[in-house]
């Protein structure tokens, strides 16, 4: 007999581990959901974690309102069949509350919105804990998040200062009014998440997958046609085979042309890639360190 | 290559050297080497070191991620970087080589199973890289890997090698360590990190990368003293499930099997395995690292903290530990009788720390019983007191079970990590 865990196996056998040591030590942990495969799959390591009962906790959404439409409705019927509680945080809302003020011009985006949003959801719940699918592999600031992120009571992370993780021993220990940020698919890579996806026939939106879409070329990444990006007059569209590789809003999410139309065509597509997956996300290329700016003000 | 690769295993390894012996460019050189580092990101440190004036591409700038770092060019961080060959998948725990931050790397060398210690050849051995194979053995990583870097400075000359090698043996028959391996590189030109050097016919032995893809690991875990540590208690208040009470968490020890007579702690009550379940089904034997849920034959009283374990092989049942600790906060230790709380395996207690019998310098593992005085990134062994019995083994044989941090009371924050004798 062979005692050796496969590495996805061993990944999963991790992330169980730190999603059961969040329903321990929190009295009311929450998961953002986003829609995208890293959420989805921290939905269905949740639900393998707590089987048979069901998930502990309810989703998160933060809806900027320029979601793909492909993406709310996964989500609508992932929570009918899960039969968990979904609660959504509207950008929409926020701005015309006046919270939040929208951006203006060509790269207009409401990412960076979504953290107001974000922390307020949080207070309005009192979640102590918020899990998330942020994985270590994507960027280089996450690259340095612990699993679990103390966050202070204005919800900011302070990277030099972050509690040592030794072993398998979480301190979620935190004053009143302060969160955790929670990250139990650290360690997994884009290929891994694959992998495990398609090991375990989870099913997934169709964006993923290569589908005929009208984009146009912006600052060498292709953008979905939408109503809710300004082109500029130079700014043709054509009409190509893309998928999506990350899903955010569709003001700063990428298509990639591709053929990939299968799981198996994705992991083939992603094991010989010579670009990241956040490499079509305009939002991180501002400035080098924007992931780490937008960590520290509470972005997740 | 496969499309769904079930069989690769997962090697953890951590990095440690001193500031200038070139830790992030061997990192980054294994990474380019294997071919895991994307294209923007290498386009994006490229333009990195264009603006600064810098020779040639800096991949340093791979693994130090925080602005801060890239600001002063050393890592302040344990950064964890992840590639792959058809073998094995690796993660890198990246520590920081300078002595103020000893507690990031006691950090990184914690779940390891590889340690990756780097020597610059016109060095030799320095403070650093004795603290370094220190920490290693401290923190029982079960292999060491002597990287000798910068051979071409030293016109790759075998006899810089030898020399080098033979002080760190003489170091190392002190540490308790188990198997060490020496391998001489230049991270810079890429000799001996994934393909042979032709530089250096002299070495026969293996490259850096064929040693992290072959290396044995399948008996790092304690697959004989069973320890169960229960995590969590499954209820699901359902009325397919009325009556249903598992008891999840992960393997710290041992094979567990299905219908296994089990002893519970503290209650001291024996009953047996009815079933190891998980969502994809029921097991007949589970080992660690699994997670899983157990179901038992009796309803008996037990929850997080509690521990499953054989009634032929009990772990230590005390309030006394006696440990080795890494203390990790600006502020240093209360004394005398500093009050904390303990976290050991998913149990929680209040301690009292009752002795410090003395502190370690650990460039010289000369044993101080004078200076007493516990600050950060110090190496002590200490006399503790818990408020309750836990469940322990001695470091050496569960890593798990084994070890446990200290949490300050008024600030929480994590202050010590210890390791039981």
């Amino acid at each position: 007999m062979n005692y050796q865990l496969s590495h996805l196996r061993e990944l999963e056998a991790e992330s169980i581990y730190i999603l059961r040591e969040v329903a321990a030590q929190f009295e009311k942990p929450v998961l953002m959901f986003s829609g995208g495969k890293d959420s989805i799959l921290m939905v269905h390591l949740a639900m393998k974690a707590f089987y048979p009962a069901r998930i502990p906790f309810p989703l998160l959404h933060v809806d900027t309102g320029h979601n793909f439409p492909e993406t709310i409705e996964f989500r609508d019927n992932m929570v009918k069949k899960l039969g968990a509680k979904l609660v959504v945080g509207h950008v929409q809302t926020a701005i015309d509350s006046g919270m939040v003020r929208e951006e203006k011009g060509v790269n207009a985006s409401r990412n960076g919105l979504q953290t107001a949003v974000l922390l307020d959801e949080l207070e309005k719940g009192k979640y102590d804990a918020a899990l998330g699918g942020a994985r270590r592999d994507e960027e280089k600031a996450r690259a340095k998040e612990r699993f679990f992120s103390h966050r202070d009571e204005f919800g900011q992370w302070d990277p030099k200062n972050q509690r040592p993780e030794l072993w398998n021993l979480f301190n979620g220990k935190k004053q009143y009014g302060e969160h955790f940020r929670i990250f139990p698919i650290s360690n997994w890579t884009e290929l891994d998440v694959w992998q495990y996806l398609a090991l375990e026939e989870v099913e997934l939106p169709s964006l993923y997958f290569a589908h005929k879409r009208k984009v146009f070329a912006r600052e060498g990444t292709l953008l979905a046609d939408t109503p809710i990006i300004e082109r500029r007059p130079t700014e043709q569209l054509i009409e190509k085979m893309v998928r999506c590789r990350t899903i955010g809003d569709m003001t700063c999410t990428g298509v990639w042309e591709s053929e990939a139309d299968t799981l198996e065509k994705i992991i083939q597509e992603v094991s010989t890639t010579r670009m990241t997956e956040r490499g079509g996300r305009t939002d991180d290329k501002r400035s080098e360190t924007s992931m780490e700016d937008r960590k520290k003000k509470g972005y997740f | 290559m496969g499309t769904i690769e079930q069989d690769t295993e997962l090697l953890r390894f951590s990095t440690a050297g001193s500031v200038d012996d070139g830790k992030s460019t061997l990192i980054g050189r294994l990474l380019y080497d294997s071919k895991s580092i994307f294209e923007d990101q290498y386009d994006q440190i490229k333009a990195t070191s264009e603006r600064r004036g810098e020779e040639g591409v800096n991949l340093a700038l791979l693994t130090d991620g925080l602005k801060s770092e890239r600001e002063q060019g050393i890592t302040i961080d344990v950064a964890y970087r992840y590639f792959a060959t058809p073998k094995r998948k690796f993660i890198i725990a990246d520590t920081p080589g300078h002595i103020q931050y000893t507690r990031n790397m006691v950090t990184g060398a914690s779940t390891a199973n590889v340690a990756l210690i780097l020597i610059d050849a016109r060095n030799g051995i320095l403070e650093q890289t004795r603290r370094h194979a220190f920490i290693s053995s401290l923190l029982q990583i079960p292999h060491i890997v002597v990287c000798i870097n910068k051979m071409d400075l030293v016109d790759y000359g075998e006899e810089a090698y030898e020399a080098i090698k033979d002080e760190f043996s003489n170091f190392s028959n002190k540490l308790d360590v188990k198997d060490i391996h020496f391998i001489p590189i230049s991270a810079l030109k890429g000799d001996n990190v994934v393909d042979r050097s032709e530089n250096m016919p002299w070495y026969e032995g293996q490259t850096l990368m064929h040693y992290l893809e072959n290396v044995h690991i399948g008996s790092d875990h304690n697959f004989i003293d069973c320890r169960y540590p229960v995590q969590h208690v499954i209820r699901p208040y359902s009325d397919e499930y009325h009556d249903y009470r598992g008891y999840a968490g992960r393997i710290a020890g041992g094979i567990f099997k299905k219908g296994d007579e089990v002893l519970l702690l503290p209650s001291g009550f024996t009953t047996k395995i009815a079933k190891i379940e998980t969502y994809d089904g029921e097991l007949e034997e589970a080992h660690p690292p699994m997670s899983v849920t157990m179901l038992l034959e009796d309803d008996l009283d037990l929850s997080r903290g509690d521990m499953i374990v054989r009634p032929n092989n009990k772990p230590e049942v005390s309030q006394d530990l006696d440990a080795m600790i890494c203390w990790f906060d600006d502020n240093p230790m209360q004394q005398p009788r500093g009050k904390y709380t303990i976290r050991h395996t998913t149990q929680e207690a209040r301690c009292i720390i009752q002795e410090v019998l003395y502190t370690l310098d650990i460039n010289t593992l000369h044993r101080n019983q004078e200076d007493t005085k516990v600050k950060m990134n110090d190496i002590a062994r200490v006399a503790i007191r818990t408020t309750k019995p836990l469940f322990t083994d001695a470091y050496r044989n569960n890593r798990i079970t084994g070890s446990f941090v200290l949490v300050d009371e008024g600030t929480n924050n994590t202050v010590a990590a210890g390791m039981i004798i």
